[in-house]
Parts: C-alpha cells; structure tokens; sequence
C-alpha cells in the first residue's frame, strides 16, 4: 500500500508536525545563538564572541548557587530513591497489603497537589518547627517532592519484571535477602537509575519551592537565575542558560540511550 | 515462603519512610494551612492563632472607607483568569497535540523513538530557562518585534510581554510535552484493523476520525488534560515572568502573600481555593472515567 492511500494517514499532519517541532525548538535556538554575542545589549548583534561564558563561569554567585543546588539534588536523589523503592516493593510485591490504593495515593501525594501547595505547606511547617537552617530545609522538601518521581519507573520496571526468576532463586535456597540482592535489584537497576535521575533533574530544576524558602544563604541556582532575569536579560543570562541546557541535553540522552538498551 | 507472609512486618516496614516523610511534610502541614486561613495576620507577619474568617472575606470584600464590606472582585479576576487560562491552555495543547503524536506514532520504530525523544528534550530542560526564552522572543525590542519592524508591517508596537497572551505561550509551551506522551501512548495501542474495517464500511478519514479514532484515544487525552491543568492551576514562574505585576495568577498571588505581601493567612486562603480547584477537577475526571469503564464492561 503506498503512503498516499494509506487509510491510516491523515494529509497534513505531517507538516504540522514540522511547523510544531519547529515551535518547540525556535526558543532554545534563540537562547543558545544570543549567548555568542559580543554586544552587551541582547537583541543587537555585535559579532561572535565567548566572552560571556568568560564571564558566567568566573561568576562566584553562580558557582556557589551550583553547588547548593548539586549538594541538595544529590541528598534528595539518594533519600528520595531509597524511600521509593522500599515502597514499590512493598506495594507491587508484598502480599495481603491493606490499603494498597490510599498507600500508593500517598506515596504519590505531591503529584496530586499544584507545587505552590507542597510550597506553602514546607514553609509553614518550617516555620512552626522553628528549623532555620536553609540547606536542611530544602533538603527535606526537595526529598518530598522527588518521591513519586523516584517512584513511578522503579513501580513500572518492577510490575514488568518476571516473578519466576525470584522464585526461582528461592527454589535455589537464596534466603529473601541474597534473592533480593543477586537477582531482583540487578534486574529492575534501569528502573531504578531512572528513577533516581528524574529525581535529580525534577530537584535541580525545582524553582517555586526553593525560592518560598529562600533563606539561610540556601540559594539554588534557579532561584538565582530568576534573580539575574529580575535584573534584565543580558548575554550572561543567556551563557548561563545554554550551559544549563548542554548539561539537561547531556542527560536526557544518557537516559534515552540507556532506556533503549534494555 | 514468601518473604512478606514469614515476615508480615516487612510491608509496614517497607511503606513507612514514605508515608512518614507524607505525613510530616504534606498531610500534617496542609491542616496547619487549612487552620492558618482562618487565623489573624500576624504584626510582624507570619499569623496568630485566633480564629477569624476573615481571610476567606479579603477574598471578595475590602473595607470600605466608612468600616462596611464593599465587594471588590480583584482577587476573584485572579481565580477567574486562573482557571480559564489553564482551561485554555489544556485545550489548545489537545489541539496541537493530537496531529504531532498522530503522525509520530505512525512512523517507523526508529524515527519513531527519535521523535519522542525530541518532544521530551526541551522537557529535560530548566523550567526557568525556558520560560526566560520566551522574554527574548517577546519582549521590547525581542526576536518578533525585529522581525515585524525588519520587515516593514510594524513601525512601533506594545510589547507582547506581560499579558494573558504571552503567559498563555509560556504555559502551552511549558507542559505541552505532558499531553502528546499520554496522546501518543494511547495512538499506539490503537489497532489499525478498526481504522481499515471503518474504511471498508465506507466511513470516510473525518467520520473514521472522530466516531473510531478519538473515541478509542480518550484515555490518552484525559490522562494528558489531567497532567497539564493541574501544573497549570498552580503556574508561577509563567505569570510571574511573562504576565507582569498586574496580570496575576493564583499561583503567585500565594507566592506573593507569603514573601514580600506577608500576609499569610490570606495566602493560605487563597492556596486552599487553588487547591479545592485542583480536587473537583480530578474527582470529576476520576468519576467521567469511572463511568465510561462502567458502559464499555456493560456494552
């Protein structure tokens, strides 16, 4: 059948298609092209220049709202996949849990609510506790929210997974542990990564709850960067941005090139 | 011999950390937010516990000069754009979405891997980055208003910045990749023998469309309008950075009571309204969906 007859087909889709993707990509195209110009005005182009990625990576204020950010994604990446993945277990595997659907509705609670509640929520909470250190304060709430994103790929790997593998080992004589450790944790380990690398990015990206708790020299770097664009947009903010999405791109496609070897 | 029934304790062991953390940080803080809408503004701000409605009140009266309510709806327009430009929002990126997962879902295995990829890239990238793009585009002197001038249609105009325009474009372009996923996944599922057995019964690429395409891909759809309204509803940096101090949404409405406003009760109000929003919504489509299981398990 060739495509032109295909009933499946719909004419016109396909160049929408186009104009879409086109749509989707004009920005960041804009973003990265106006971080190589030389002229200190942003839309004026003044030739190419490197200059300001001289200047973003000399900046103080950015390296230390990097390294805020970093410290805080990698201790919400860690505690938020352990904490997950002790409950996927329980929740696709365990047998006779009571409650299992307002369990796994808990679990995945900050999913359900828009984040400027989880927002005000943390800071209230904080505030009654009387917890003033801002790098712990964004730590916890960062763990809360990145959960169910922890959550939800090691619940798929795990629901995907054969169950006469484990069972087999058991069969072997491999107590629930050494079963757990050799055979399920190997297997469902993508899922797992993925996990946790969503739980990172989804942290290092977070705006609206870390800049309501914006205290204690706990600057992460979005709330820095919305503090640069407050200012106007200059060069430097675009430098910065394009680094940003050099490190995101970098990622995704460890991710996707990871998910497609399975 | 299963690990759970030798060991019935596993499963509250296991659950624990996360509904500890739930109940810590969500549960036991969203009843203290319920409790401060109902307290008195603090001097200093930040809020006393004495019950007052007051809060609720703010919300659609001011005291007028002579000490009486007078309906002022300021805070009503925020409710009001909120939810309408988020229902606009999911409806238009339905629209777009539906052609753009339609047409990937058709393509071969590996340009069809490539397309999703490219739809969740900009996903992977900083919120805030993206939403800072959208200021080069529209702004004074930005990308549009050079091009327009360049080529001659315009010699001077408004800025497109700081409206319910440009904060519609940041936010279809925020969660669009939220809706094609969901579209796409269900597109997938389809079997292509119904599309062919509708063309054999003369139905023609419209009518097989909308009485055996979309019908078969509402799941999908709804899946989509749930993961974008919802984010939508509680938008901040959007209308912070794209709308403009005056074109507020409920989400920085909140912000802004709780940081330079300091007016917390009022913002607890106001993030309890929001979140009452988010709730309808979701029964309504839970039930919607509840009741279309129900007719396809009676057909």
């Amino acid at each position: 059948m060739s495509p032109d007859n295909d009933v499946r087909r719909y004419p016109g889709f396909g160049l929408f298609s186009v104009v879409f993707f086109a749509y989707l990509y004009l920005p960041i195209a804009v973003v990265v092209f106006y971080s190589f110009n030389a002229n200190r005005i942003v839309s004026n182009w003044g030739g190419f220049s490197l200059h300001w990625y001289a200047t973003a990576l000399s900046n103080a204020n950015l390296m230390t709202a990097v390294k805020t950010s970093l410290l805080v994604a990698a201790i919400a990446t860690v505690a938020s996949t352990l904490v997950a993945l002790m409950a996927a277990l329980v929740l696709v595997r365990g047998r006779n849990v009571r409650f299992r659907r307002i369990s796994e509705a808990v679990v995945n609670l900050p999913l359900l609510l828009p984040e400027i509640v989880v927002a005000v929520a943390v800071l209230i909470l904080f505030s009654e506790v009387g917890l003033a250190n801002g790098m712990v304060k964004l730590m916890i709430a960062h763990t809360t929210f990145c959960i169910p994103f922890a959550f939800l790929p090691i619940r798929a790997r795990l629901q995907g997974m054969d169950l006469d593998l484990e069972e087999a080992a058991r069969d072997l004589y491999a107590t629930g542990w050494v079963a757990f450790r050799r055979v399920t944790l190997p297997l469902i380990l993508p899922g797992v990564f993925a996990g946790a690398m969503l739980a990172f990015v989804i942290s290092m990206d977070d705006f609206i709850t870390s800049n309501l708790l914006n205290s204690g020299g706990a600057t992460t770097l979005p709330v820095y960067i919305f503090s640069l664009i407050k200012q106007g947009v200059s060069p430097q903010l675009n430098a910065i941005s394009t680094l940003i999405m050099v490190v995101s791109v970098v990622l995704a496609t460890m991710a996707f090139l990871l998910q497609r070897r399975q | 011999m299963k690990p759970s029934s030798k060991n019935p304790n596993w499963n509250i062991l296991g659950l624990l950390p996360a509904h500890l953390i739930m109940l810590l940080t969500l549960i036991i803080p969203i009843g203290i937010i319920i409790v401060v809408s109902f307290s008195t503004r603090g001097p200093y701000g930040g809020f006393e516990y004495a019950f007052t409605t007051a809060p609720y009140k703010q919300l659609l009266f001011n005291d007028g000069w002579t000490g009486e309510l007078e309906f002022n709806p300021q805070y009503l327009i925020v409710v009001a754009r909120t939810l309408l430009l988020s229902a606009v929002t999911t409806s238009i990126c339905l629209l777009l979405s539906f052609p753009v997962a339609y047409f990937i879902a058709l393509q071969r295995p590996a340009i069809k891997v490539l397309l999703i990829y490219l739809v969740t890239l900009p996903f992977w990238v900083s919120m805030i980055v993206r939403v800072y793009s959208w200021i080069i585009i529209l702004g004074k002197d930005g990308v549009i208003e050079k091009t327009l001038r360049g080529l001659g249609l315009v010699d001077q105009m408004d800025s497109l910045l700081f409206g319910n325009t440009a904060m519609l474009l940041g936010l279809v372009y925020s969660y669009i990749p939220l809706m094609i996923l969901p579209i796409f996944a269900s597109i997938e599922k389809l079997d292509p023998a119904l599309i062919e057995a509708s063309h054999d019964l003369y139905g023609n690429r419209f009518t097989t469309l909308r009485r055996v395409i979309l019908p078969l891909t509402r799941p999908g759809m709804i899946a989509g309008a749930i993961l974008v309204f919802v984010p939508s509803l509680g938008a901040v940096l959007e209308p912070t950075l794209l709308g403009g101090g005056k074109t507020m949404m409920m989400g920085n409405l909140i912000q802004l009571q709780f940081g330079g406003a300091r007016n917390w009760p009022l913002g607890a109000a106001i993030a309890i309204v929001l979140m009452a929003a988010v709730m309808v919504f979701l029964i309504f489509q839970g039930l919607r969906s509840m009741r279309s299981e129900g007719l396809e398990r009676a057909a």
